[in-house]
């Protein structure tokens, strides 16, 4: 293949010294790794992961609410040991509460202090260098993951609640892994940082943002994994009871309710019923327990009616 | 490999799903990196750079299987085997090595007679193992879809006749009496019914897998791909949607309708500035003698039309009907009023069963039941519906109001009074019609399009969730 291998061409853009190495051997590592720390991935999540750390890509990762999405960012930066950075987005962020903004009462301070000596322009003129420099910068953390030396996962959290127009301010970081300050010039990655973007698909995101990125739909689990999950993640469970969990689970998903459980709610549950002291769930206590899996009364409602209700007729 | 790829982009793109220049280049050098012996792993590579909506996953599935179906895989490895083993006769070793195998494959297999096919998938549903589930499929397919070499279809046709000849019925019975036992809490016997019928399911992807292949084998991956290929479910058709088609529709509508409204709210919102404030640009300019340096401007108001749907809820229109309602009410806090009525040939308002209600999608399921739409015979019959409305709720109309449709305008050959809509287009903002046949179907037969249309502002075309979103998010 003549095509250069997309790392080492990104490293040659920013200008590094060497190619960064590849932190994961194969997916099957990607999937070692988090399980280590207690994200049980499955075959499409690990390949995303693999390929976005070859190709330098970020990852995109959408699906419905509680299904392990900001987990899956946390549990890569532990695997990686690597600092995350969290940018929490919401409807009104800005330039300067994601990227980076100028300290004024710092820069203020620094014009005072240099002032007795008499004001000539060149002095005026270096002062202007000066208060201008990355010393009189309030790094947010966008900026903030660019700048870093060390190990870092940037995630940008739930990217459907910024507006439009702000999408843009991250395509700039999310294709060249550079940030352009008017007044410093352009700073580049150090290194390059993993990238995560998640999203409840709130709104359709621009085509630009979505070029820019691996797509990941993490979806609800199957029973296996989700039964693998209820067990890693909740200490003394019997796995006869976790498959039950996740077997109720799965037939809720199945009715159509207006907010359908999530793992995160699985888990819950699956916690307060080793509080209770259950190894099996009975009509009583399902019924009893099924408003920590369901935040509807018409859903609850439904749910009971459907699961617990008349004999259904087994012809 | 970049051949076969740029036909599956071209096979994505053909089935309506957005696939970029710059994403092909992704997932070409993506291709580059990865393990190509693995499937799955190729699977993910793909869905990961080209696909970049959830929605349209499902179609990716499809394509790859027929484009990258198992057995292309297996006599693809073969190939690779050879390419190791002896240079010089790889080619020919190879294409007999790949159909010999399925063969042998089916010809090892049909010595099973129904009694035992039964049998062996009744044990792989039963302890969920998937290649004797694969083994079984295999055999069933061989058995009884009678699958004939150059035909040009999707396999529909094929798979029904397997499943019949199967009997899952009987299988599911079994299943459900082996695994139920004694316990009887209501839980746990539908635990049991759920698990059965997702085995079964799988089973049933199974033989539809195991068919596809075996007519990508037959066909290739270019021509079996136009016959299974399906659309986006914003572009299915409404009106011919099946079952199926109908919950992938419904699924979509309740995320839609929410994006929709975000939408609006947020395009409401922005709308900063109204017209020029003459009064206040003038007082101001006195500071700067006289001088309007500095405009001023009204407060938006954004006028929020009233809206009056009219619908149509018989037989093949009526699911189309329900859609607009569902999207109309869930974005309702865009308009100042909206007001719903449905008919046959009696016409009944049904307002007020969204009225309180959290969720659309229940005053809708209401609507069939509670809504007192027939007066005679049950045929549609827009003239009489049209002058009802005219006689009860015409005085309502203002000049702020807008007027949707929804109808096929099939009159069975009722008497039209389209004098009646002239008369509420007078008095309306707006007539809108929205018809859910294609535009060729318009005016033939009972319908009767033409004489309503010069009293509508407009008269649509709106066969796709895609379609009506689009009209939706105008009226707004």
């Amino acid at each position: 293949m003549s095509a250069l291998d997309p790392r080492e061409e990104l490293a040659r853009r920013l200008g590094l010294s060497s190619v960064p190495p590849v932190r994961f051997e194969s997916p099957d590592e990607v999937q070692k790794l988090l399980a280590e720390n207690d994200y049980l991935s499955d075959d499409a999540i690990a390949s995303v992961i693999y390929l976005a750390d070859r190709l330098a890509k970020p990852v995109l990762v959408e699906g419905p609410a509680g299904t392990g999405k900001t987990a899956l960012a946390k549990a890569v930066a532990d695997s990686l040991g690597a600092r995350l950075i969290r940018l929490q987005c919401y409807e009104g962020l800005d330039e300067s509460k994601a990227l980076y903004e100028w300290n004024y009462r710092k820069q203020l301070l620094r014009i005072q202090a240099g002032r007795p000596e008499g004001a000539g322009s060149e002095e005026w003129h270096d002062l202007e260098e000066d208060i201008f420099a990355e010393e009189f910068m309030l790094t947010r953390p966008l900026l903030e993951a660019i700048s870093a030396s060390d190990p870092v996962v940037l995630l940008i959290d739930e990217v459907d609640r910024v507006e439009l127009e702000t999408e843009a301010l991250m395509l700039e970081i999310l294709s060249e892994y550079q940030v352009s300050i008017p007044e410093l010039g352009t700073i580049r990655a150090k290194q390059i940082p993993m990238v995560f973007l998640t999203s409840n698909n709130t709104r359709e995101l621009s085509e630009a943002l979505k070029r820019r990125c691996l797509y990941l739909y993490v979806g609800y689990p199957t029973v296996e994994r989700e039964r693998d999950i209820i067990l890693s993640r909740v200490p003394g469970i019997s796995s006869a009871l976790a498959e039950q969990i996740a077997q109720v689970v799965r037939s809720l998903r199945t009715i159509d309710l207006k907010k359908a459980p999530s793992v995160s709610e699985t888990l819950d549950w699956a916690r307060t019923l080793v509080v209770l002291g259950r190894s099996e769930i009975g009509d009583q206590d399902a019924a009893a327990t099924l408003h920590i899996l369901l935040k509807y009364q018409s859903d609850i409602e439904r749910a009971t009616k459907e699961l617990l209700g008349r004999s259904r007729p087994v012809a | 490999m970049l051949n076969l790829l740029g036909d599956f982009i071209g096979e994505l793109r053909a089935a309506g799903i957005p696939v970029s220049m710059s994403e092909h280049v992704d997932a070409a050098r993506a291709v580059g990196v990865i393990n190509l012996g693995d499937r799955s792993l190729l699977r993910a590579t793909l869905g990961a750079t080209l696909v970049k909506d959830g929605d349209h996953l499902s179609v990716f599935h499809t394509a790859f299987d027929v484009y990258f179906s198992i057995r292309s895989w297996e006599s693809a490895e073969a190939l690779l085997g050879e390419l190791d083993v002896d240079q010089g006769e790889s080619d020919g070793a190879a294409g007999a090595a790949g159909p010999g195998q399925s063969r042998g494959q089916g010809g090892a297999g049909s010595s099973l007679s129904a009694q035992e096919l039964s049998e062996l998938l009744f044990r792989a549903l039963l302890d969920g193992d998937v290649n004797a589930m694969r083994l079984g499929a295999n055999e069933a397919v061989s058995r009884y879809a009678g699958m004939e070499p150059g035909r040009p279809v999707g396999g529909t046709y094929y798979l029904y006749r397997t499943l019949r000849n199967l009997e899952l019925e009987a299988l599911e019975q079994r299943l459900l009496a082996g695994t139920l036992g004694e316990n009887p809490d209501e839980l746990a016997q539908r635990l049991a019914h759920d698990d059965v019928t997702a085995r079964i399911e799988q089973l049933k992807a199974e033989i539809e897998r195991e068919i596809r292949e075996r007519l990508v084998d037959d066909r290739g991956s270019e021509a079996l791909a136009k016959s299974v290929r399906k659309p986006l479910p914003e572009d299915l058709d409404v009106m011919h949607a099946n079952r199926e088609e109908m919950a992938q529709l419904e699924r979509a509508l309740r995320p839609l309708s929410r994006k929709l409204a975000v939408r609006l709210a947020r395009r409401r919102r922005r709308r900063r500035r109204g017209p020029v404030d003459l009064r206040h640009t003038v007082r101001r300019s006195l500071s700067t003698g006289g001088v309007p340096l500095d405009l001023r401007f009204k407060p938006p108001r954004p006028a929020k039309p009233e809206i009056f749907v009219i619908a149509d809820v018989s037989g093949s229109v009526a699911s189309f009907a329900r859609f607009t309602l569902h999207l109309v009410h869930a974005i309702s806090s865009q308009f100042s009023k909206v007001r719903s009525f449905v008919f046959v040939d009696g016409l009944d308002e049904v307002t007020r069963l969204f009225d309180g209600v959290e969720d659309p999608a229940d005053a809708v399921a209401r609507i069939n039941a509670e809504a007192d739409v027939i007066a005679f015979d049950g045929h549609s019959d827009y003239g009489r519906a049209f002058t009802t409305f005219h006689d009860h709720y015409a005085k309502d109309l203002t000049k702020r109001s807008t007027v949707l449709i929804l109808g096929d305008a099939r009159n069975n050959y009722h008497e039209a009074h389209a004098e009646v809509l002239a008369d509420l287009h007078y008095r309306a903002k707006a007539v809108y019609w929205l018809n859910p046949e294609p535009t060729s179907y318009w005016n033939s037969g009972d319908s009767i399009v033409s004489q309503y249309a010069p009293y509508c502002d407009r008269v649509i075309e709106c066969r796709t969730l895609r379609q009506l979103e689009a009209f939706v998010g105008e009226l707004a």
